[in-house]
């Protein structure tokens, strides 16, 4: 049958498989700002108007020996695998059992009254805190040291988590229960029909920023007590004046962030294609 | 063949009533109505006027304060899918494509997998939207989200369709399409249709019967057989008669309203 409106055009709206040359664009784009920064820290290395920061090519050259060895052959040497796995065991270990503590108290707290009073607040009021600020009581409860690492990352990822759980389970479209009610989904079936999938743009979001912050957090952790790991690893180029190690551990952070994100982003929008204000 | 001697929908000397700052406000005062299975009631009137609120109550959305609402003579006490309700703003389950919203009844009430497919199948088509049963509510336009409003609760085997404004959002071709393809569905199964509108247009183009009310506090004005065969022409002068009629009687009450 004909259709008194026009949904082709919104279905045309949506992404459609784009040629390389319309692919490619927005990289070329994306790498501007990058290139020029490089371009900046050749020109002010080149010139010596500081002497304490290695060029990007003895940076590169650097990063090289760092993950492949076989130029200085020194204590760090190939050794960037180890740190980075260190760091990754932290950064998702911490995540992981965030999660499994922020989305069950979030739903608790979001569904429950009784939950929500007597959590609440307590929640609101460690909120505020700093993660860092937690370091020495970190380091006094669980020792100098990895343990100590991961639990930082652990309370960095929570509260984002928890907070976006309890943000998208109180609201939901009332609505949705109604229409779910008047069509034979009542009582405890509608969490999982209706809360659950309508709560999952913002549990995504607070997912997204936890794991962001988990990166955040590791250096911070690692810094003291911890021989492994790329905070350690930049602490250490610190006290030797290495600052080439320090770019290398922070070039690392940066690329392992950066693809954790987008594995984060690409789950998300599969999840969530049908959301219409969800495509990171 | 035996008419059933009871109605499908009774409202007796319903009030119903809520509280503002202090003070008591009758939303619907001793309404009374009863509506006989296959039957197509509009209910119209201003704003404030109560007709919203007995469609909720209809519905089980809300218990009245007073009086009862029955139906098939049992008292109406929560939701059900045998009376299914099409929201102004569509309420479409947004994570669901149109297949799924569909099949949200039957799935719910268990009806088994291939027996719902079959079902929702039926509606896609009924409502033509076979070629969209895979896309997304956002992906549509109102008209074609409230077609999908309307399948969902006729898949759920609804005896009574509740529609509260149901084409208030949508533009006037849109809203005239969906009317006739309304009054179409209506005529090829056995439903009995309760349709709330501010528009006398449409609530005499649709209507066996019209309710009229009037606001301050919500009351049943008048009850209006609607006698035009169907299909009717809303340019013909007995349209026009009974508009306005219909219209003198929703602005009857700014007389009494000071009493």
């Amino acid at each position: 049958m004909a259709l008194a409106d026009t949904p082709q055009q919104r279905l045309a709206d949506m992404p459609a498989p784009s040629s390389w040359l319309a692919r490619l664009t927005p990289l070329g784009l994306a790498l501007i700002v990058p290139g020029l920064l490089l371009i900046f820290w050749h020109v002010a290395t080149a010139r010596r108007w500081t002497r304490l920061i290695p060029t990007p090519y003895e940076t590169a050259e650097y990063m090289v020996d760092f993950v492949f060895g076989g130029i200085y052959n020194d204590a760090f040497s190939a050794t960037a695998h180890i740190h980075l796995l260190a760091s990754m065991s932290r950064v998702y270990g911490g995540f992981g059992l965030a999660m499994l503590a922020a989305l069950p108290l979030g739903l608790l707290i979001g569904r429950i009254p009784l939950a929500r009073l007597t959590l609440d607040p307590f929640f609101q009021l460690m909120r505020p805190i700093p993660v860092t600020a937690w370091l020495p009581l970190s380091m006094i409860l669980f020792g100098l040291g990895a343990r100590s690492a991961f639990a930082l990352v652990f309370l960095g990822a929570f509260f984002p988590i928890l907070l976006n759980t309890i943000f998208g389970v109180k609201n939901v479209d009332p609505k949705l229960f109604e229409a779910a009610s008047m069509l034979g989904c009542k009582g405890n079936a509608q969490f999982f029909r209706v809360v659950l999938p309508a709560a999952l743009p913002s549990i995504f979001t607070g997912l997204r920023l936890g794991l962001g912050l988990a990166w955040f957090v590791i250096v911070v952790g690692e810094m003291t007590g911890v021989p492994q790991g790329l905070g350690a690893v930049i602490m250490d180029g610190r006290t030797l004046s290495r600052t080439e190690l320090v770019i290398c551990g922070m070039i690392i952070i940066g690329v392992a962030g950066f693809i954790s994100d987008r594995i984060v982003v690409a789950i998300g929008n599969r999840l969530l294609r049908w959301s219409p204000n969800h495509h990171g | 063949m035996a008419e059933p001697t009871i109605p499908i929908i009774e409202i007796r000397n319903v009030t119903k009533t809520f509280q503002l700052q202090g003070q008591t406000i009758h939303a619907l005062k001793d309404a009374s109505l009863s509506i006989r299975k296959g039957e197509f009631v509009t209910l119209i009137g201003a704003s404030g006027c109560g007709k919203s609120t007995l469609l909720r109550i209809i519905a089980g959305f809300e218990k009245p304060s007073e009086g009862e609402a029955l139906m098939w003579g049992k008292p109406i006490s929560e939701p059900e899918p045998q009376r299914g309700m099409v929201f102004q703003d569509y309420a479409l389950f947004p994570w669901l494509s149109v297949r799924d919203n569909i099949a949200f009844g039957p799935t719910s009430r268990g009806v088994p997998k291939v027996q719902a497919r079959d079902t929702v199948e039926r509606f896609v088509d009924m409502v033509g939207l076979g070629r969209f049963a895979d896309a997304y509510p956002h992906q549509l336009s109102g008209g074609m989200r409230q077609r999908v409003a309307i399948a969902r609760v006729l898949a759920n085997d609804a005896e009574v369709v509740l529609m509260d404004e149901p084409f208030g959002a949508l533009d006037a071709m849109t809203r005239e399409r969906l009317q006739e393809e309304l009054l179409d569905i209506w005529a090829r199964t056995n439903l009995t249709v309760v349709f709330v509108t501010h528009a006398i247009e449409e609530a005499i183009f649709l209507a066996d019967r019209v309710v009229v009310m009037t606001p301050g506090p919500g009351r049943i004005e008048s009850d209006n057989p609607m006698l035009l065969a169907r299909p009717r022409d809303i340019a013909s002068p007995e349209f026009n008669d009974i508009r306005r009629a219909l219209s003198g009687k929703l602005h009857s009450h700014h007389g009494k309203k000071a009493a």
